[in-house]
């Protein structure tokens, strides 16, 4: 190390620092390409975007307690959940799992940034003002002088009902444009992400070697590629239909509504695994750090991932099982879904053979990541009766699906989020995140989650559909609906502790020292929080575990590679 | 546990548990069902436990040496063996699950079938009977369906305007109605009986009250509400002087743009066909009790009772308003 030090100075033609002109704080984070700065922003803007979303959530959760409640207005209602999902997808799902991303990846590949530092710039600045222009609806959707108004069409969106005749003012033209730009800052970042793992990876980081959160992200970020374009072309024919008198999606003038299903769901399953691979990217990581042990069946694993990220654009509609499409498209989707499973299982029995004759540490990271495993088992298991055509035609568009998609979104995601959050927060910060009030956040949460999630599906078997602001009585919902909605409550006060603990750790966490989980990725070889430009020199790598590597010569990974 | 839960009286209760199946396609999407529910518990239960165990057996232990485990980086037979039994289990549920469309969106159609055409509007039902001449809206009447001679009903669905969903859990699995484009299912109870369920896609602010009720009926009782939806509206109100001066009202307002009373002036089809109103239980589509008092607050301000409704208030003064609903009473 120190030789290599002082050979760079002897060949350093940089001349003498001068007194870097004064910036102030916030001219320093706007300005700023380093890929850990434009991380975390991705991250805080996603958090301010869920505590927001969660609080729409709520107010639904209250207006549905009782039937025939009249806490809020069926226009308000409704754009209550177009809000919720449009923010929950866009706007906190992606960029909280590209600020991960972004945070990790070059950390993880031994690079000192991404690629296109500028182009990184860009997507977050462009995404963020995606959602901006969304939330702007609510003072501009009508026109001032009409007092404005969200989008209220539902995160899907489905044709005519987004056509003038039936969305007149420009609330769904809001909805249509911050989509539009967080689909071109997700398409910069993905370039990005893609550039980054195939070019800047360090010396003896071969693809074979590559940690597999950074294989998931690669794997993510092609697929953005195939769904994301198709989002994007139906928003600007949306916008032709709209201003331009075009009849794409305008049934009333011979337009398909159907048309626009299948350029939504092309992009909104692949959308699914988009958020979910980089969930198990995380799992990935803390799984086997807390159970000392090195992941099980490492090549199965990045098969499964990229062959996940094949089939996954081969089902999408899988949504549509009720528009008709007949027998032989129906049975082609039934096809393509369940294998999925397939895939999908191998992850999970390789997490469980990853647990398997370790010694498992019960620090939170940890805790979420468990309820991760059994929630995503159930998940996906609920997925299977879905994918069952027949099946779905009684469950699909019934709060069965929204329970279902909550277990992915919510039970597997979140709570991997949430595990993210408290493994790399003390390489972030330099702070580690207080244990005890992380363990009062877990059991909140889970005890929350499954009052809410798990008692969800039932109403669903019951025959109520989603979407409704108000049910009557006498159809045997009213209990379901109260379970939910307290169930509601106890993950809001949850989201609090854990909101309090990411702000008071900051200040007054125990100090973190650079590797305080004793892991075995590159990322634990620098500082905590890392310098700007991450490693001094380009770190060199022998086996997928470079730092087991260095703690363990006597017993090193390389030598079974 | 999913599975133990039809069993239970909270599920029992409810007219529209998809768990008791009252028509063909409910029953065989509920015996489809109760495979995968099987199937999916005995894979929670197996995987589920493992995981559980693996979880507690394997926990780190305070007395623990400080040794890291043994490092264990794969085992291709094991892995091998988590790959093709759930590619079994995957074309066991796919060859099963095909059988279930197959008999139910390519089942042989009876030449014995009832015709109804369903249009979805925002926030009701339309449905037109096209070989017997009838036109009502919000509640289908159908026939039950013997087994040994059967007379399913033959819905053929679109929208006027957005999308639709229709969805009666006990009958069958739901079917959009999607404007430009012509759906179909089929329904055959065996049990005379009212059949509830509601529009399932979202279609806008009163998405939420667009009921549907489906009444079944002895094939006496449906030939006898045919030949009364098939008489004009009544012509004669000479005994009830209020009913005459109402239908006056109601021809020389708006009224007559969006609904139909057969055998006068009024032909709009915007909104339900009123010809037979007096004799449905409900309005509103379905939220609302069918009652004079209700009526008349309908007439007054649908928007009170179904915010969003496209049905304008007329702003009819109170005589009007008495009016108007005693024509309206008449029109059975």
């Amino acid at each position: 190390m120190a030789t290599a030090t002082s050979r760079l100075e002897a060949i350093d033609q940089t001349p003498p620092a001068t007194e870097p002109p004064r910036q102030s704080v916030m001219h320093e984070w706007i300005t700023t390409v380093d890929h850990k700065k434009i991380g975390i922003m991705y991250i805080v803007y996603a958090l301010l975007f869920l505590v927001v979303a969660g609080f729409e959530a709520v107010l639904m959760r209250i207006q549905l307690l009782v039937p025939n409640n009249h806490f809020v207005s069926p226009q308000v209602f409704n754009r209550l959940f177009t809000m919720h999902g449009t923010t929950m997808v866009f706007f906190v799902g992606i960029p909280i799992l590209f600020g991960f991303g972004n945070y990790l990846i070059p950390l993880m590949i031994g690079a000192r940034d991404m690629a296109f530092p500028r182009l990184n710039a860009f997507s977050f600045w462009i995404s963020a003002f995606g959602g901006v222009l969304l939330y702007l609806s609510y003072f501009a959707g009508s026109g001032l002088y009409g007092a404005g108004s969200a989008p209220d069409v539902g995160w899907f969106a489905y044709a005519p009902l987004t056509a003038k005749v039936f969305s007149p003012g420009h609330s769904t033209d809001y909805w249509t444009l911050g989509v539009l730009l967080s689909g071109v800052g997700t398409t910069g970042t993905a370039v990005n992400i893609v550039a980054t793992t195939i070019c800047m990876r360090c010396k003896g980081m071969t693809l074979t070697r590559m940690p597999l959160l950074v294989w998931l992200f690669l794997v993510v970020s092609c697929m953005v590629f195939v769904a994301v374009s198709p989002l994007t072309a139906a928003q600007v024919m949306l916008c032709i239909d709209r201003y331009l008198g075009g009849h794409f999606f305008d049934t009333q003038a011979g337009g398909s509504a159907v048309l626009w299903m299948h350029f939504f769901w092309i992009f909104g399953h692949p959308e699914v695994y988009i958020l979910v691979l980089p969930a198990f990217a995380f799992i990935n990581e803390i799984v086997p750090v807390f159970s000392r042990k090195a992941i099980f069946g490492y090549p199965a694993m990045v098969a499964a991932s990229v062959g996940i990220g094949f089939v996954s654009l081969s089902v999408w509609a899988h949504h549509m099982f009720t528009v008709g499409m007949g027998p032989a498209g129906n049975t082609f989707f039934v096809f393509s879904t369940m294998v999925v499973s397939v895939p999908t299982g191998i992850k999970v029995f390789n997490w469980l053979a990853t647990i398997w004759g370790g010694k498992v540490v019960y620090k939170v990271p940890m805790m979420f990541a468990a309820g991760f495993l059994f929630q995503f088992l159930i998940a996906g298991l609920t997925g299977i009766m879905l994918s069952a055509a027949p099946f779905d035609w009684q469950l699909s568009a019934s709060y069965f699906v929204v329970a279902h998609f909550h277990y992915v979104l919510v039970g597997a995601i979140l709570f991997s989020i949430f595990g993210a959050f408290y493994y790399w927060y003390p390489k972030m910060t330099g702070r580690m995140m207080s244990e005890k009030l992380g363990q009062w956040h877990f059991w909140l949460f889970l005890i929350g989650f499954h009052l809410t999630f798990d008692f969800m599906h039932v109403p669903g078997l019951l025959g109520m559909p989603r979407r409704i602001y108000t049910y009557e009585a006498g159809r045997g919902w009213e209990m379901w609906n109260m379970i939910v909605g307290i169930g509601a409550l106890i993950q809001a006060i949850g989201m609090l502790i854990f909101v309090y603990n990411l702000i008071n750790s900051y200040f007054r966490g125990e100090e973190a020292g650079p590797d305080p989980w004793d892991a075995w990725t590159l990322e634990w070889a620098t500082s905590s929080p890392p310098p700007a430009y991450n490693f001094a020199v380009e770190p060199t790598v022998n086996s997928r575990r470079p730092l087991w590597d260095l703690k363990h010569p006597e017993d090193p990974d390389s030598s079974f590679e | 546990m999913l599975a133990f839960l039809p069993a239970t009286s909270a599920f029992a209760s409810s007219p529209t548990n998809i768990f008791d199946p009252a028509a063909t396609p409910a029953r065989s999407i509920f015996s489809l069902s109760m495979l995968v529910l099987s199937v999916t518990l005995a894979i929670f239960l197996i995987v589920g436990g493992l995981l559980f165990y693996a979880m507690v057996r394997f926990r780190n232990r305070p007395n623990d040496s400080e040794h890291e485990p043994a490092q264990i980086y794969g085992s291709n037979q094991i892995e091998l063996s988590w790959t093709v039994i759930p590619i079994l289990i995957v074309v066991m549920l796919f060859l099963s699950t095909t059988r279930v469309i197959l008999e139910t969106e390519a089942a042989p159609r009876p030449a014995s079938a009832v015709d109804v055409t369903v249009i979805g509007h925002q926030f009701w039902w339309e449905y037109r009977y096209p070989k017997l001449g009838v036109v009502t809206a919000n509640e289908l009447h159908i026939p039950i369906s013997d087994p040994k001679n059967p007379t399913p009903t033959y819905l053929e669905m679109s929208s006027a305007d957005t999308d639709h969903s229709f969805w009666v859990p006990r009958l069958a699995g739901k079917t959009d109605l999607i404007p430009n484009r012509i759906t179909t299912m089929w329904i055959d109870p065996p049990q005379a009986g009212l059949y509830l369920g509601q529009c399932a896609q979202y279609c806008g602010a009163q998405h939420a009250k667009m009921l549907l009720r489906v009444y079944a009926q002895t094939p006496e009782d449906f030939a006898a509400w045919v030949k009364q939806q098939q008489q004009p509206a009544r012509d004669d109100l000479s005994g009830n002087a209020l009913a005459g001066e109402g239908r006056t009202v109601f021809l020389h307002n708006a009224c007559i743009n969006c609904h139909t009373v057969s055998g006068t002036a009024a032909t709009g089809r915007f909104g339900p066909d009123l010809t037979h109103l007096a004799s449905r239980d409900t309005i509103a589509s379905g939220p609302v009790q069918n009652t004079p008092a209700n009526l008349r607050q309908w007439i007054a301000d649908p928007n009170v009772m179904k915010p969003g409704s496209l049905m304008p208030s007329m702003h009819l003064n109170d005589h009007e308003l008495d009016a108007i609903t005693a024509y309206l009473d008449t029109l059975h």
